[in-house]
């Protein structure tokens, strides 16, 4: 039972990262048609900035503020200078540029900081433990679970109610006739990438206490959330928060119960999902 | 055969002369870099095969690569010493890999087919990686003795690093005359169709799907085929040969060299090895070279090294494509 439910909190805590992250990168492709490859890596530069930020300014709360602006600003540059030119070119060459920038990140913060890991400390008020029947389970595990939702709910206030929010989702339904009715594409394009490696930066500055922060976890989480994100459905908000929590728990029980298998298990489900149901769980079958 | 007769055989024919006469004239360092960039050729060939011709970008091809290098690597272990086993063995090897992958595969498209690939790839990395008893997990299986390689009775040494040059370039020359009649048959024509327009194609009663499946069978085989080669160049199978960044390599290079060209794939390998042994004499940090190339060619040069080459010969030759 203590183990069963020890499962159950990472699996959480793991997912509503990848939610996180997952969200951006559904956004970004749902509106502007873009699989980006470096999402990822805009989530290790969260992670990086963060850790940097705490220890120059030790808080942890305006690094967690101030890192995501940072991420959304580098990724303004990106959008303008580097995609811009190629959104009337091949899906193919789009995913192309994405990884040029993903290898370019990657081993950027690699000549920056370093190739070692780097442990973050969480906050005080998060660093005690919790008990959960005889055992204990780390307190800003708890907080991460609890962010998830949280965020969550915001978004989908945001997605529903604010005008901006709405502007997206146009888009990202249809993005011929939303520019029409006047929504302005290359704004929006700029606006919703930034949006979208916000969310990541945030992940990212999220996750720099919760594991060591080192050159390999954007590499490590993109090809998790490209898993999310088709299984879950491209452009589907609920199909993130699901596959991302279908996806954190195969790697938590997965990891006990089937050690040898765990790191099989997503790209299985991957398959299946594809397999069966093409545009994924949520997504509209054309 | 007129195409026995036209310019590109002629100078293939001079490359593949000027290839075999090289070790003469380099050292062997540079005779080793050339035996990786050959091999690397086939693999990025056999890539570009359905990227290029059939329009589908697969982020799994290492997954065939590697188990043409772990079934060699088996076979030298387990079953035979003989070249003329293990090579045929390896090809079948990602052939029947391909067949089963490709079955599922080739019913998606774009992005779709890029992810599940991607997906397949990295099950098959996941095997080599953690069938301990088998595969030899995570340090992969070492090959201690090279294959005997007869000729007529004649014996081969494949650990000097000449003739292992020579009998890989012949391996992998045959392999690229073998893509150059598929691309150039009629069947070579419906991949092409297929990339430009899949609806018509199945308008004038093709399967495109069949068709799909054949191209990513004859790709994972040549795949499987390089990844013999590599396994004996290396002298180990190891996982890194599966993983999904292995195939980014295949793509990089493809991209690199002109997808739109035959020979692209080959020359962006040769562009990518040379800058990488530059590079990498001054730092470490290679990739964030390779990063800002890739960027720079995809924005500036999306026909890549030979493509953008062939149009300005072309433009030259007053507008007639000689290819």
């Amino acid at each position: 039972m203590e183990g069963f439910l020890i499962n159950v909190l990472n699996g959480l805590s793991w997912g509503m990262l990848l939610f996180l992250i997952s969200m951006g990168l559904t956004t970004v492709f749902g509106v502007m048609g873009v699989l980006n490859f470096a999402h990822g890596s805009l989530f290790m530069l969260g992670a990086y900035i963060s850790m940097q930020l705490t220890r120059w300014i030790s808080s942890f709360w305006l690094g967690l503020i101030f890192a995501p602006i940072i991420v959304a600003i580098l990724a303004i540059i990106i959008e303008r200078f580097l995609l811009r030119p190629v959104y009337g070119r091949d899906v193919s060459f789009q995913l192309l540029l994405t990884f040029g920038v993903m290898l370019f990140l990657d081993d950027g913060v690699r000549l920056i900081w370093g190739p070692a890991h780097h442990l973050v400390n969480p906050p005080d008020v998060l660093s005690g433990v919790f008990p959960v029947f005889d055992q204990t389970y780390p307190v800003y595990r708890l907080f991460l679970i609890a962010m998830g939702p949280a965020i969550g709910i915001i978004l989908w206030a945001f997605f529903s109610y604010s005008r901006y929010g709405k502007i997206i989702r146009a888009a990202a339904m249809d993005r011929e006739m939303a520019e029409i009715i006047g929504v302005r594409a290359p704004i929006l394009f700029t606006a919703v990438f930034a949006f979208g490696a916000w969310l990541a930066g945030l992940g990212g500055a999220l996750a720099a206490p919760h594991q060591s922060v080192g050159p390999a976890i954007g590499e490590h989480i993109i090809i998790e959330s490209f898993i999310v994100v088709v299984i879950g459905g491209m452009g589907s908000f609920p199909g993130a928060f699901v596959g991302a929590l279908i996806l954190g728990l195969l790697g938590s029980f997965g990891a006990t119960m089937a050690p040898n298998f765990q790191m099989a298990l997503p790209y299985i489900l991957l398959a299946i999902v594809l397999l069966t149901r093409p545009r994924g769980i949520f997504g509209e079958e054309s | 055969m007129v195409g026995l007769f036209s310019k590109n055989f002629f100078v293939g024919f001079l490359v593949l002369i000027l290839m075999a006469l090289a070790p003469f004239f380099v050292t062997t360092h540079w005779v080793i870099i050339l035996t990786e960039i050959i091999i690397m050729s086939l693999f990025a060939m056999s890539f570009n095969l359905l990227f290029g011709y059939t329009g589908l970008l697969s982020f799994g091809q290492a997954g065939f690569f590697g188990v043409g290098a772990y079934v060699s690597a088996l076979t030298l272990t387990h079953l035979s010493s003989s070249f003329w086993v293990c090579l045929p063995v390896g090809i079948v090897g990602g052939m029947l890999f391909a067949l089963v992958i490709g079955w599922f595969c080739v019913r998606l498209d774009e992005i779709y087919f890029a992810i599940l690939t991607l997906g397949f790839g990295m099950m098959l990395f996941t095997l080599a990686h953690n069938w301990l008893s088998v595969t030899g997990g995570s340090d992969g299986l070492t090959i201690a003795s090279m294959p005997v390689l007869s000729i007529f009775g004649h014996k081969i040494e494949l650990f000097n690093p000449k003739f292992f040059y020579w009998v890989s370039l012949t391996v992998v020359s045959l392999g690229i005359i073998f893509l150059r009649q598929i691309v150039k048959s009629p069947f070579g024509l419906l991949l092409t169709a297929t990339r430009e327009n899949s609806q018509r194609v199945s308008f004038v009663g093709q399967n495109v799907r069949t068709v799909r499946l054949v191209a990513f069978t004859i790709a994972g085989s040549l795949a499987g085929m390089a990844g013999v080669l590599f396994a004996l160049f290396n002298r180990i199978a190891s996982p890194e040969m599966l993983h999904w960044s292995f195939s980014g390599k295949a793509v990089l290079m493809t991209i690199l060299g002109g997808s739109s060209v035959f020979l692209g794939p080959a020359v962006g390998t040769a562009v990518f090895f040379v800058l990488e042994h530059f590079i990498t004499s001054y730092t470490t940090n290679w990739m964030i070279f390779l990063g800002a190339i890739l960027v720079i060619l995809v924005l500036a040069f999306p026909q890549g090294v030979l493509g953008t080459l062939a149009t300005f010969f072309s433009k030259l030759n007053g507008g007639r494509n000689s290819d």
